[in-house]
């Protein structure tokens, strides 16, 4: 006797010799034929977890998603109306940035700015809490090493007004009535008196209001602020690393930079690439608040360095005109698109290269 | 059996014991330097005397080691109660924002960690392009007055005369990263244990409540940290938001504004006359002539760092296993 392999839709009965649907595809097709029902049934048989989702989605559709029906102001003329019943103008406000005039200057210099300490954020800020990290898994005391972690992880939860209040006072300048900070003191000492930052400390604007220095204490400051934060994960992914591992490579041979190049670094290098697509999500939204107050005035003397497209478009969103107000959307819009496009192409970049993605 | 190091070996850990010293004591300098300039002299203050403890004196009789408590006295009883009340808003918002977020956080976590919530990806998606994409400074700015007049209107009053606390409160501080990170380590409690708690009848709510949240102790504990900091340290939205409403003000705005126009008021009143920076030139009656105005900044910048530095080296101890961000993947 014949016996058709197909037990799992159909059940064979030997006394009448036939075959019939088993309960089971009966259940699949019903399913099938009532997609919609089932689904519909399913949420309501755990209508608890849906409701649970709701303040979340209220929440970001309200505070995330509702601003973005601003976005058409950026196509919309200046009128003194709501921004919904503005007129479309189309690509003018683009227009405008790019065409020659103030306002374009003071939006290509913004954007210049953006990139540049976006940039040097990244080439700075990226490895070296990577090697904060190597050099934490050195440290072989758990009391010594909470010490200093405590210490280090410290900066990254002070507020951005007491950073900039301390960065600024450590940096001042020499002027009536006041001394230099004494940061600005101690650099004096190593650069010597006539060099260029000993001039510049000495004067009243003092380091952090000029032009040539005020990247540099930038970036030094936001290192200093987050680089601990930041060596946290790559920490963890470094004391993961299993200590066979590295007694294998002794065996071989391998001293300290070898043990590094061939067995910690292909460890943790996932991590690395996970965090570098993260760090590069956030690149182009480098802290407007922090830079707001560093410089919240076009008079400050680090204006031209300092002015990024966010601080910009805070400028121009509130100097109460609604063309202005236009500009503001369209420059901001046009910097957040290049960094979304950023974090997606680094992610795609990085999915065909190494399998290793965020998204 | 001790293993004797290598010789490159003992280099890197040489280098690396001096380096993290070195780095660790320069993150700890500026709030050494801030509290040791709260409790030195005007003179000692202006003339950058105080370089690690706090120094009193001024130029003609010299300067010497010693606490002054004028700046503190200045900033707690004779400048009236308006820092207190800031530092009282602060402490209002970030109470009663971090247990807002963490509840909207927690519940929205769990439902997304559910392998069986339909349209998972969907909202996922919809958390992540917030990561990704933002509306930006002004649309964000046009949403929050919008939604206040909303408010205002329903109470009957102006955008200004609403307490805006409450919109900071319940508008401010959502972030896709920390809800991220609940999801990540709600997904790794193990099934069996919530299969258990359902056989014994537990119900959705009772499951994540005697579950989920005592097994992910760990992340909680980070991320109620973050959305606290943010909540302390938040400044330019509340700036935004109510610039005029003085008695709504949070602590980092007030600091900010008693800075910006203090040293305004100072370049104004002293054009052409001796620089004297002192809380003096400013309050004229003042009885005390030895207040530096940056000694007070350092002080309310101390009283604010305080309750941080009291909460965070207890949490800190889980951050490595609360901020694993090893599968963000949809």
């Amino acid at each position: 006797m014949f016996k058709l392999k197909c037990d799992d839709f159909l059940v064979y009965d030997e006394a009448t010799d036939t075959y019939s649907m088993s309960q089971e595809q009966k259940v699949r097709d019903e399913t099938e034929r009532n997609h919609w029902k089932t689904a519909g049934l399913t949420i309501l048989k755990d209508w608890r977890l849906y409701a649970m989702l709701v303040p979340m989605m209220l929440v970001f559709f309200f505070w995330k998603y509702m601003p973005m029906y601003s976005l058409v102001g950026s196509f919309k003329s200046g009128d003194e109306v709501e921004v919904l019943e503005r007129e479309w103008v189309g690509l003018a406000n683009f227009a405008h940035l790019f065409e020659a005039g103030e306002d374009a200057i003071k939006f290509w210099r913004a954007f210049r700015n953006t990139f540049t300490l976006a940039f040097y954020g990244l080439l700075f800020g990226f490895p070296f809490p990577i090697i904060l990290a190597l050099f934490f898994n050195e440290i072989r005391s758990n009391i010594t090493r909470s010490i200093m972690q405590v210490c280090v992880y410290l900066p990254k939860f002070l507020s951005t007004v007491i950073v900039t209040t301390l960065i600024i006072s450590l940096f001042k300048g020499q002027g009536t009535g006041q001394e230099m900070g004494v940061v600005s003191k101690f650099l004096v000492l190593i650069c010597g008196e006539n060099s260029g930052l000993g001039i510049q400390a000495a004067t009243g604007n003092g380091l952090i209001l000029s032009t040539r220095y005020f990247r540099a204490i930038y970036i030094v400051s936001d290192l200093w602020e987050h680089a601990g934060y930041d060596s946290i994960v790559f920490f963890a992914a470094v004391i993961a690393v299993s200590p066979t591992s590295y007694e294998a490579a002794q065996i071989d041979g391998a001293g300290k930079m070898q043990q590094m190049r061939y067995v910690v670094i292909p460890s943790i290098l996932s991590t690395v690439i996970i965090m570098l697509i993260m760090k590069m999500g956030s690149l182009l939204s480098i802290g407007y608040e922090k830079l707001y107050l560093y410089c919240n005035s076009a008079d400050r003397g680090n204006y031209d360095v300092a002015n990024v497209v966010s601080t910009l478009a805070n400028e121009w969103g509130s100097n109460g005109s609604t063309i202005y107000q236009s500009y503001a959307i369209a420059a901001e819009m046009l910097n957040n698109l290049i960094g979304m496009i950023l974090v997606i192409g680094s992610n795609f970049i990085s999915r065909r290269a190494s399998d290793v993605s965020l998204y | 059996m001790k293993r004797k190091y290598e010789v490159s070996e003992l280099i890197f850990k040489i280098v690396s014991y001096v380096f993290l010293t070195i780095f660790a004591l320069m993150c700890l300098y500026p709030l050494i330097y801030a509290l040791s300039s709260a409790f030195s002299s005007q003179a000692a203050v202006n003339n950058s005397q105080v370089v690690l403890w706090p120094v009193l004196g001024d130029a003609s009789s010299g300067y010497y080691f010693g606490l002054s408590l004028k700046a503190f006295e200045y900033v707690a009883v004779d400048q009236g109660n308006t820092f207190w009340i800031a530092y009282a808003n602060t402490l209002f918002m970030c109470g009663i924002g971090t247990v807002w977020c963490m509840i909207y956080s927690i519940l929205g976590a769990y439902a997304l960690s559910k392998k069986r919530l339909l349209g998972r990806h969907g909202f996922n998606f919809f958390l992540v392009f917030t990561m990704w994409f933002s509306a930006g400074i002004v649309p964000q700015m046009l949403n929050y007055e919008a939604t206040g007049n909303f408010f205002a209107s329903i109470a009957g009053s102006s955008y200004y005369d609403i307490d805006l606390k409450w919109l900071v409160i319940i508008a401010m501080g959502m972030n896709a990263t920390n809800i991220i990170l609940l999801r990540n380590s709600f997904e790794g409690v193990p099934s069996e244990i919530e299969e258990a708690a359902r056989i014994d009848g537990a119900t959705e709510m009772q499951v994540l409540m005697n579950v989920y949240i005592p097994m992910s102790k760990a992340t909680i504990a980070t991320v109620a940290l973050f959305f606290g900091i943010s909540r302390w340290n938040g400044y330019f939205w509340a700036m935004r938001m109510m610039p005029n409403q003085r008695f709504s003000w949070p602590v980092q705005v007030y600091i900010r504004n008693f800075i910006d126009s203090y040293s305004g008021l100072i370049k104004e009143v002293l054009e052409g006359n001796e620089w004297e920076y002192s809380i003096k030139t400013i309050r004229p009656g003042y009885e005390h002539t030895d207040v530096s105005v940056m000694s007070v900044v350092y002080t309310m910048v101390i009283c604010a760092v305080i309750p941080i530095l009291c909460i965070y080296p207890f949490i800190q101890k889980y951050f490595a296993k609360g901020v694993n961000m090893g599968g963000v993947k949809e």
